[in-house]
């Protein structure tokens, strides 16, 4: 029962305050914020009793949930985002904007993310995870009156349900290899080939909503969204459900070795190359995306390569300091009107707060110890090296480009203000950051920061064996301390290029984020719209036109048969009745009122009778 | 019971017609009663239903034409019951939405009555004679609606309707004298021909009966290449017209399938079934392209429906190619297609009343000419949304439910046909966006605003968004009715 509350607590208040609309934003504060802690609450309580509930649904499929440790540590870190993100809110969106909205849908969203990781059956999770893609589309798109964000939302949520399209092909297939209640625990044993089919059917859609490659572009996009929708969004939710979902199915891609090599490669290539889209961005949310797709490639790599806890630590202490950063680039927005990163230099000497926290955030996301990321990243990196040689070198060469970037984003808020990008400003600045924007922060800085005991073998041996099963690899003494030099020496060395040079230099194709989104109109997007133009052309033309002929056809042979038959019968017609008023005119004729012709014309009757009787007699 | 339900509307309509001194307004809530009234009745048939007892319930078998052994033999069944309730829902939603109707609104009530017992009469029809006489009486009534209440080009529009769904019907007619013919003794019932199965093991004449049949009822549903009827019917159709067209209309169509050619020719329908599913994914996929390119908000809106009725196609197609093999999927595919059935009455129904509503404010269905209408019409917006996000499948609407079922059940046995028809669903989604955008979103394009929904549009349309939510959450009270049906269609086409 509690389950059902926690699923049903986020998603019925959301509802609840979408459907009052406008009436409902001043009330729309305390409600939201209330059913967050409740969620929190709740996520505790299930935490500890570990839950399974079950209803039946569609024939011989149930709607299954179950909190095991894998669900538990992700329901307990979606809450805790999530009230955090909404604490912030609160102090982000000014009363007149349609906070109701904004609230219902967030909670909304996190419900379907709720359901999505303690689902058990592939129904319940696909349910959650489209009804997530779309509740992200309205929060992308939450000020759509400018037109570029509401497309912002429609390609997010496009490409991100291209890519759902694998939970379909993957739910039918588990079905036709014989998991006929679709129970994702059942998916690694079935047939073969239907077996392979309901891989690449969920690796599909896990690479599509993390963002991976070639996805990734949807995330750029998806920063056209509110500040507190990205910091949702790039840690516990949504792309973190591609990377759930990998480590939830770990056990089908250890069966579909293909499978495991394709995610693993995959993820390193996109922490890589994603890695240095993030080093060269000039706007400070578009370098926290293009680090999300990196960090979230290091818990893909981690599934492909079967270390599911590696994978679990690293989207939690990512979670926790994906938000923070995203909420500390948010008030600098409110703030200063901007996210150039040319125009926050200094920006963390203004606002300490915010600075600290945000330095707290990049550091650990620099992979420096003894913060979170650095711990749980070294796992992954140990999984890789037990994986293949080459995948744990393209990791670690990732995890540099990730303490470049952090550090270099350090530097520039830390250093003097540049005076010349004093006018660059993208929206209303209201110059300050209040009380519930710095409240969110420093709680999320500690998390993600106290998170690095789990470089402590035993405390993460204990981790382990909550969301996972299976004896994993942990990193040895030496991959920490070698990966450690690496995170310094590369975050010092950029630090060092931003004060000496002023900033890195901003290549093309990184600083357009390879291209992804413009090949994808033009591969996609553009032949779609072509050939559904076309087709409309031939459904007027040639099948209509069919009809239309068969129309003409017909009424011409009406026409034909009017003027030709019809004539001609009706000429017959005539003919026939002329014949007969001819004969009538002629029968008339001896009819002449006069009694003696009446006489004699009897008497030849008569006689003409006579001369018959006797013939014939 | 059943005739006073298929009945008391078309008795209503003659009561109207025959006191002409009744005023508008008595005349509109008349209309409005005898709908929920009818609602009212359908709701206690379901009510009253139990799924679990086999063969048909509330029967009614009467001596009617004995010369040709027809009889007024009327029954419900988990297949006819859904489409009966989406049926009542649908006439009242129109009656209200009618409210402000005021051209010639006594010949407009009667006219949707008379269509409601046309409707119900051939759902509830288990005689083949009295399923012709009620397709070919709602060509009769919808053609007036669209001629009598349409656009400016309603004339043309809807004497095209008559004339290509009327040949349908008569390739129909012929196929209904096949089956009589063959059967021994000839009879026009279909429960009686669902036993007999009397065209078992002969051919060409199976052939040939089932080509016809599915002709007459391709054209009716329609699937591609029968559709172009379709989008000048609904562009020119007033908004309620439409609602019943697409909502109601459409599915004597493809109910004929269910109803009529799988269980009477099940071994030809196994036999062409990939036909079947060759052209379920062309609608699917064809529609959805064409939807895309539309300019005009209704045209697309009608293209959408041959793309949703293209979903049921390919899953009594593939229902047909598993029935021997694989039970469940075969009885997902076959819920799966009813529930499309009535999803798509509900959502595509209430989006063309919002295309109604859309007229109604910018007179015309031109997406260009509109832009930024949340911002003076929230409530116009977010019911959009609501039904734009339904009919492109969202989880949580009866779409899903659906198209998942259909999904699930169709991919074993035609991986490829199936897999392609996701396509579909994507492709709904960008056209939907996209039209959404284009009317709803961005800056405001007309100076002053538009008014929000009017109290009878919002009442008309909410209450059918809602159902698709509730079918869409909890679908088991549908699925328990439609289920059992599923598995005896199973029984009759694996024979």
């Amino acid at each position: 029962m509690t389950l059902w509350f926690l699923i049903g607590v986020p998603p019925a208040v959301g509802s609840l305050l979408l459907a009052c609309g406008k009436r409902a934003d001043s009330l729309s504060v305390p409600v939201a914020i209330a059913a967050a802690a409740l969620t929190l609450a709740l996520s505790a309580i299930v935490t500890t009793q570990r839950p399974a509930v079950a209803a039946s649904y569609v024939e011989g499929v149930s709607f299954g949930l179950r909190v095991d440790g894998l669900s538990a540590v992700m329901v307990i870190i979606v809450s805790v985002v999530l009230l955090a993100v909404l604490i912030f809110a609160v102090g982000e969106f000014s009363p007149e904007e349609a906070r109701a909205r904004f609230f219902g849908f967030m909670l909304l969203f996190a419900g379907a993310m709720l359901v999505t990781v303690t689902a058990t059956t592939l129904v319940t999770l696909l349910m959650a995870w489209e009804v997530m893609g779309a509740a992200s589309y309205a929060l992308i798109g939450f000020w759509w009156r400018e037109s570029r964000r509401a497309s912002s939302g429609t390609v997010a949520f496009l490409t991100t349900r291209s890519a759902d399209l694998g939970l379909y092909l993957a739910a039918g297939a588990a079905l036709a290899g014989g998991a006929g209640g679709l129970a994702l625990d059942e998916l690694a044993g079935l047939s073969d080939g239907w077996q392979d089919v309901v891989a690449a059917g969920v690796v599909l859609a896990a690479l599509g909503k993390s963002a991976q490659l070639p996805f990734s572009f949807w995330l750029s996009r998806a920063m056209d969204g509110p500040s507190p929708v990205s910091a949702l969004l790039h840690s516990a939710t949504m792309v973190a459900a591609g990377a759930y979902l990998l480590l939830r199915l770990e056990p089908l891609l250890g069966a579909n070795p293909w499978a495991g090599v394709l995610v693993a490669w995959t993820g390193a290539l996109t922490a890589l190359t994603l890695g240095a889209v993030a080093v060269v961005q000039s706007d400070l949310k578009q370098l926290l995306a293009a680090s999300t797709c990196a960090q979230v490639g290091f818990m893909v790599l981690a599934a492909g390569a079967g270390g599911v806890a590696a994978g679990s630590g690293q989207l939690v202490a990512h979670a926790l300091t994906k938000s923070l950063l995203f909420l500390a680039a948010g008030a600098w927005l409110t703030a200063l009107g901007t996210k150039n990163l040319l125009a926050l230099r200094g920006v963390a000497r203004r606002y300490p707060v915010v600075g600290v926290t945000f330095t707290a955030g990049a550091v650990t996301l620099a992979g420096i110890p003894p913060l979170s990321i650095w711990a749980t990243k070294d796992h992954v990196l140990a999984v890789a090296l037990r994986e293949a040689t080459p995948l744990y070198l393209v990791g670690l060469a990732a995890a540099a480009l990730s303490a470049a970037y952090a550090g270099r984003a350090v530097a520039i808020v830390w250093s003097a203000p540049d005076p010349g990008a004093a006018g660059h400003v993208e929206q209303r600045a209201t110059g300050r950051v209040n009380a519930w924007q710095r409240s969110a922060l420093p709680p999320l800085a500690a998390g993600a920061a106290a998170l690095g005991v789990l470089a402590v073998p035993a405390v993460w041996d204990a981790f382990a064996g909550i969301v996972s099963t299976t004896e994993g690899a942990a990193a040895a003494w030496w991959e920490l301390l070698v990966s450690a030099v690496v995170a310094l020496a590369t975050a010092g060395a950029a630090a060092a290029v931003v004060r000496r040079r002023g900033d890195v230099r901003a290549r093309e194709p990184w600083v357009g984020w390879l291209g992804l989104e413009a090949a994808a109109l033009s591969l996609v997007a553009a032949p779609t719209r072509a050939a559904a133009v076309a087709l409309a052309r031939f459904d007027d033309r040639v099948i209509d036109g069919g009809v239309r002929a068969a129309v003409a056809v017909g009424s011409s042979v009406a026409r034909a048969v009017d003027a030709r038959v019809e004539w001609s019968v009706d000429g017959v017609v005539r003919a026939v009745a002329h014949g007969f008023r001819r004969l009538g005119r002629s029968a008339r004729r001896p009819q002449t009122g006069q009694l003696h012709h009446y006489y004699a014309q009897a008497v030849v009757a008569l006689a003409a009778l006579v001369v018959l009787l006797v013939v014939l007699g | 019971m059943l005739s006073i339900i298929v009945f008391l509307p078309v008795a209503v309509a003659a009561g109207l017609l025959a006191f002409p001194r009744l005023g508008d307004s008595a005349v509109r809530w008349t209309w409005i009663t005898a709908s929920a009234v009818e609602l009212a009745l359908v709701l206690g048939l379901w009510l009253a239903y139990d799924p679990a007892t086999p063969g048909y319930a509330y029967e009614v078998n009467r001596r009617w034409i004995p010369s040709v052994s027809s009889g007024y033999h009327l029954g419900v069944d988990g297949l006819s019951l859904p489409l009966v309730a989406v049926t009542a829902v649908l006439f009242l939603a129109c009656a209200i939405y009618s409210l402000r109707q005021t051209q010639r609104i006594r010949s407009f009530a009667a006219l949707f009555l008379f269509l409601e017992t046309v409707c119900l009469g051939l759902f509830v029809s288990l005689d083949l004679i009295l399923f012709f006489v009620f397709f070919d009486l709602s060509i009769v009534g919808m053609y007036f609606v669209i001629a009598g209440w349409g656009h400016r080009g309603a004339a043309r529009a809807a004497l095209k309707f008559f004339l290509y769904t009327f040949v349908g019907s008569l390739a129909l007619l012929l196929g209904f004298i096949g089956l009589y013919l063959s059967a021994e003794p000839h009879t026009f019932d279909i429960a009686r021909l669902a036993e007999q199965n009397p065209l078992a093991g002969q051919g060409v004449a199976g052939t040939l009966v089932l080509l016809a049949l599915v002709v007459g009822l391709a054209i009716k549903t329609p699937t591609v290449p029968f559709h172009t009827w379709l989008p000048p019917a609904h562009t020119e159709a007033p908004a309620a017209g439409s609602a019943i067209l697409a909502g109601v209309l459409l599915k004597l169509g493809t109910y004929g399938f269910v109803r009529i050619a799988m269980p009477l020719l099940p071994d030809t329908w196994r036999r062409y079934a990939w036909v079947i599913v060759i052209v379920g994914v062309l609608s699917v996929l064809y529609g959805a392209l064409v939807a895309l390119a539309q300019r005009d908000f209704k045209r697309m809106i009608a293209y959408t429906s041959v793309n949703h009725m293209g979903y049921i196609i390919l899953a009594i197609g593939a229902a047909g190619l598993i029935a021997t093999s694989n039970e469940q999927a075969h009885d997902l595919a076959v819920a799966g297609a009813v529930t499309q059935m009535v999803s798509h009455g509900l959502i595509t129904g209430a989006l063309f009343l919002l295309a109604g509503v859309l007229y109604e404010r910018g007179h015309t269905y031109d997406m260009g000419s509109y832009g930024g209408l949340a911002a003076s019409a929230p409530r116009f917006a977010g019911l959009t949304a609501i039904a734009a996000f339904a009919s492109l499948g969202l989880p949580g609407f009866s779409g899903f439910i659906a198209e998942f079922q259909i999904f699930t059940g169709s991919l074993g046995a035609t991986p490829v046909a199936t897999a392609l028809a996701f396509l579909g669903i994507l492709i709904s989604a960008a056209l939907f966006l996209r039209a959404y955008q284009r009317i709803f979103l961005g800056p405001p394009r007309t100076a002053g605003g538009t008014t929000d929904l009017t109290a009878p549009e919002a009442i008309s349309i909410a209450p059918l968004m809602a159902l698709a939510v509730v079918v869409g959450l909890f679908p088991r009270f549908l699925l328990d009715v439609i289920e059992p049906a599923a598995r005896t269609l199973g029984d009759l086409v694996s024979r």
